[in-house]
């Protein structure tokens, strides 16, 4: 956000830099992250950090939609599909490569997006969420049923992997890095997003649509927007997804998918930007840790998702600045 | 000139006719103050002015221009910026931010520049802030400008909403009671900003329940009563009215 | 079969589901009345319902409506149980907490009924067994028109437990405004507690009614909650008449959409038609659009 130090006179107003200090710890955490695969010990790990990326733009899209502009949806999963899908089928029946796949995976993603947003922004809380939740459950009756089109509940097979003008990861550690990318630019779009007039503007009307539509904001318009982006972001995480495990089936992208992202969101913070990180960080090692437990692996992660909300209701990003915020104060006394 | 004119508004609520076949003016350059009991149709009359509330008849005219068919946002872009009863602030947005807020209407930097903080929309923010920046210094709220708005006092809360409904540089400010719940040492700073920023060129119109300070401040005022204007004119035409002092004290025989 | 005993098989077995989907909507609807929260588990109570009914014929062999009964009784205490756990403790409970949280304990009865009663789907036989009736050429299993008056009990019994007895009123009453209520001396956290035990009933009753017709397993529940919940929003969140309406009409939409249209499809119609109605009428059929006053 907007570091400003103001003092007494305005003489000394320091002007809002260019990069913030959020922009700074961005770089570095991401020029850690790049180091992951040389320290990784085997190619598992550098696959969970490809997951971890893809989650990463799911959650943190989901949480500048819900957290930062106060509007619930439950249908994120559908524009993550919406994207596998598009990208999975231009790839496995007509060949096409990621330069097509790619933005075609945004635009279809972008394009639902608006089809379901302009009915359903227009209302609030528990009604919004059940529009998004039903058009979720549209496109997964869809995935479902157009086995054609989609393969059906067996799945999509035969995805090429990712290729762009003839260039394709080598490995996993290449995809890794392309994922990596992907993370970077869509964390950096999100902070010079809220740290922007309309970023101001979105936080506005999340407290108060009145007040922001009395000093001029367009709340719909903007409202929409923000919809739109981040469906488009889910269906970017749709086509790494989809050409990665060259894969895709219906039950990765079904209404209890969208309700878990929205978890996720809360575990890690909602309405923190960092929070997507400990969000992403739970949704990819969580499940791996848990496997080996095997049936009682989903019994252990609904426990663990209570005891997180029950002792840490800001999520884990609020836990992580109380931790520090006790440390400095330590350290001061 | 008239700056805002209201003629035949009517609003509805189902069978409730919370304002009927209400016509006043407001002239540029002055402040013009709404008064009545409670439930008189103030606040319903301000929305609709504002166009939260659409109007059920009737019309609304700024500068000659039709606005009562246009969303709020618009009528904050052709000069019209309001106050709000039950605060309205943005209470996790910092102080500076909230007023900043009130720059909306006035810039126009789009998400491109945004998510490309391009050096354009970089100027922009620098302009919007320090325009922020010198509404707040101007009603004495500078020195909390980091602070988070929800942590300022009830007071100060108030000069906030005003400070960002300035921001958005108004013809007309609507103040839906101003100083209602503000302590008072702050009243008089309030009253005092009010006639300076009218004594710069603002017209204001407001609502109060102090008539001490609507009798010194206004240069008009009218009467509802039951949704209905039953007077209007200036103070001493008002103070007088012998339908305005039946509203508010009963009929002759009942004052004992 | 004529086209007139077509419709009206179909009749029945629309307001059959949509019995299920008004019982299963009423859970959503008690809860959500009194904690403004969404709870996710209450899909999973349905479901355990028939699967403990299933496995203590299974087991104990005993007669069908007891081994109801009894499921009835085990999942309502569960539900009490969950509150106790795990919405007592929160120390902010506010609706977006509960919900969440209901979310975890929805996967973790899910995963304990997976882990206790198996993988494998589970049924049993109608009360009249696997009885049809015949009402102007449709034929219309028996166990549909049990299912149907059993739901018409109950909702007599809500509406009765609501309106005349006292824990009824003191419900409505912390529903309501819980800071008045507990004025007058409402516990307010039993309040929730009673709600809990009671979504959980009609959820079992729902689940052991059911399961005859359409056999039952782990992973039944979930769906079968969204639709409920669909129908709870159709009618009106918090209004339980409206969960009648919105079940009806969710059930009778499906079974037409099914019967004349494509089964294939049947559930994207449901949803379609839902997503119509929520356009044109937020606040569901018989809800009350909330006014925000400035």
């Amino acid at each position: 956000m907007a570091t400003v130090e103001i003092s007494a006179t305005s003489a000394v107003l320091r002007r809002p830099r260019r990069l913030s200090g959020n922009h700074l710890a961005l770089g570095v955490v991401w020029l850690a992250a790049a180091c992951f695969p040389l320290v990784a010990p085997n190619y598992f790990f550098v696959s969970l950090g490809i997951f971890f990326f893809i989650n990463l733009i799911l959650i943190a899209s989901l949480n500048t939609l819900m957290g930062f502009c106060g509007q619930i949806s439950l249908c994120h999963g559908a524009f993550f599909g919406l994207g596998a899908y598009t990208s999975g089928i231009l790839s496995a029946r007509y060949g096409l490569d990621a330069l097509v796949s790619l933005p075609a995976a945004m635009v279809v993603a972008a394009l639902s997006a608006l089809l379901i947003g302009l009915p359903a922004l227009r209302l609030r809380g528990h009604y919004l969420a059940m529009a998004t939740l039903g058009f979720n459950a549209i496109v997964f009756v869809l995935f479902n049923r157009l086995v054609d089109l989609t393969g059906g509940p067996n799945g999509l097979l035969g995805v090429g992997p990712f290729e762009i003008a003839g260039w394709s990861p080598a490995s996993d550690s290449g995809y890794f890095y392309l994922a990596w990318a992907a993370g970077g630019l869509v964390m950096l779009a999100i902070l010079n997003l809220l740290r922007s007039r309309i970023g101001r503007a979105l936080r506005a009307l999340a407290t108060s649509e009145i007040a922001a539509d009395s000093l001029g904001v367009d709340c719909f318009r903007y409202k929409l927007m923000v919809f739109v982006l981040t469906a488009a972001m889910a269906g970017l995480a749709g086509c790494l997804y989809v050409h990665y495990n060259q894969f895709a089936s219906p039950e990765t992208f079904s209404f209890f998918a969208s309700v878990l992202l929205v978890v996720m969101v809360a575990l890690g913070g909602w309405g923190r930007y960092w929070g997507p990180i400990y969000g992403a960080l739970i949704f990819t090692a969580v499940p791996e840790l848990l496997r080996s437990a095997e049936d009682l692996e989903l019994f252990l992660f609904g426990l663990s998702m209570i005891l997180v909300l029950l002792l840490f209701p800001g999520g884990l990003a609020a836990a992580g600045e109380s931790l520090v915020r006790r440390l400095r104060g330590r350290r001061t006394a | 000139m008239t700056l805002l004119e209201v003629a035949g508004v009517e609003r509805r609520f189902g069978g409730l006719l919370a304002v009927s076949d209400l016509s006043f003016s407001v002239e540029a350059g002055a402040i013009k103050a709404v008064i009545g009991p409670n439930g008189a149709g103030k606040t319903t009359l301000f929305n609709m002015i504002a166009g939260i509330t659409p109007v059920s008849a009737g019309q609304i005219r700024l500068r000659g221009e039709r606005i009562d068919h246009l969303r709020p946002y618009r009528r904050v872009e052709r000069g019209i910026a309001r106050t709000f009863q039950n605060l309205q602030i943005f209470r996790d947005l910092t102080v500076l931010e909230n007023v900043m807020v009130g720059r909306h209407s006035r810039t126009g930097s789009g998400l491109l520049g945004a998510l490309l903080q391009t050096p354009a929309a970089h100027r922009e923010e620098r302009r919007i802030e320090e325009a922020a920046f010198a509404q707040l210094e101007r009603l004495g709220l500078a020195q909390r400008a980091a602070d988070k708005a929800g942590d300022l006092s009830f007071g100060e809360c108030k000069i906030l909403e005003i400070a960002r409904a300035l921001a958005a540089e108004p013809d007309l400010l609507l103040l839906d009671e101003p100083i209602a719940g503000v302590p008072h040492g702050e009243v008089d700073r309030i009253c005092d900003l009010i006639r300076g920023l009218n004594a710069d060129g603002l017209t204001v119109l407001l609502v109060e329940h102090n008539m001490r300070m609507v009798m010194r401040m206004s240069h008009s005022i009218l009467v509802l009563n039951y949704g209905r204007k039953i007077a209007e004119g200036t103070v001493d035409e008002v103070r007088h009215d012998p339908a305005v002092l039946e509203a508010y004290l009963g009929e002759p025989e009942d004052v004992a | 079969m004529t086209d007139w005993s077509i419709l009206l098989q179909l009749l029945f077995a629309g307001v059959g589901t949509g019995s299920i989907y008004a019982l299963v909507a009423v859970g959503f609807n008690v809860i959500f009345k009194s904690t403004d929260a969404i709870n996710f588990a209450q899909g999973e109570w349905v479901m355990m319902g028939g699967m403990i009914a299933a496995a203590t014929i299974a087991v104990a062999q005993s007669p069908i409506w007891l081994a109801c009964l009894f499921a009835v009784v085990i999942v309502t205490a569960v539900g009490m149980l969950s509150e106790r756990l795990v919405i007592l403790p929160l120390r902010r409970p506010t609706p977006l907490l509960i919900t969440l949280v209901s979310i975890g304990l929805a996967i973790c009865t899910k995963s304990a009924v997976m882990l206790t009663l198996g993988k494998n789907p589970a049924g049993y036989p109608g009360f009249e067994g696997d009885a049809v009736v015949t009402l102007s050429g449709a034929s219309v299993p028996a166990q549909t028109l049990w299912i149907i008056g059993l739901t018409v009990v109950f909702m007599v019994l809500a509406h009765f437990f609501f309106e005349r007895t006292i824990l009824g009123k003191a419900m409505r009453a912390a529903a309501a405004d819980r800071d008045a209520a507990a004025l007058v001396g409402i516990k307010v956290r039993n309040t929730v507690l009673w709600s809990f035990a009671i979504a959980a009933m009609a959820g079992a009753v729902a689940g052991t009614i059911i399961t005859p017709l359409t056999f039952t397993s782990y992973d039944h529940g979930t769906l079968l909650g969204f639709k409920g919940f669909s129908a709870a929003m159709l009618g009106g969140l918090g209004n339980l008449y409206g969960a009648v309406a919105g079940g009806l009409v969710l059930g009778l939409l499906e079974t037409f959409a099914a019967g004349y249209l494509s089964s294939d499809f049947k559930d994207a119609v449901a949803f379609l038609v839902l997503l119509i109605i929520l356009f044109w009428r937020p606040a569901g059929l018989l809800g009350r659009a909330a006014i925000e006053k400035v």
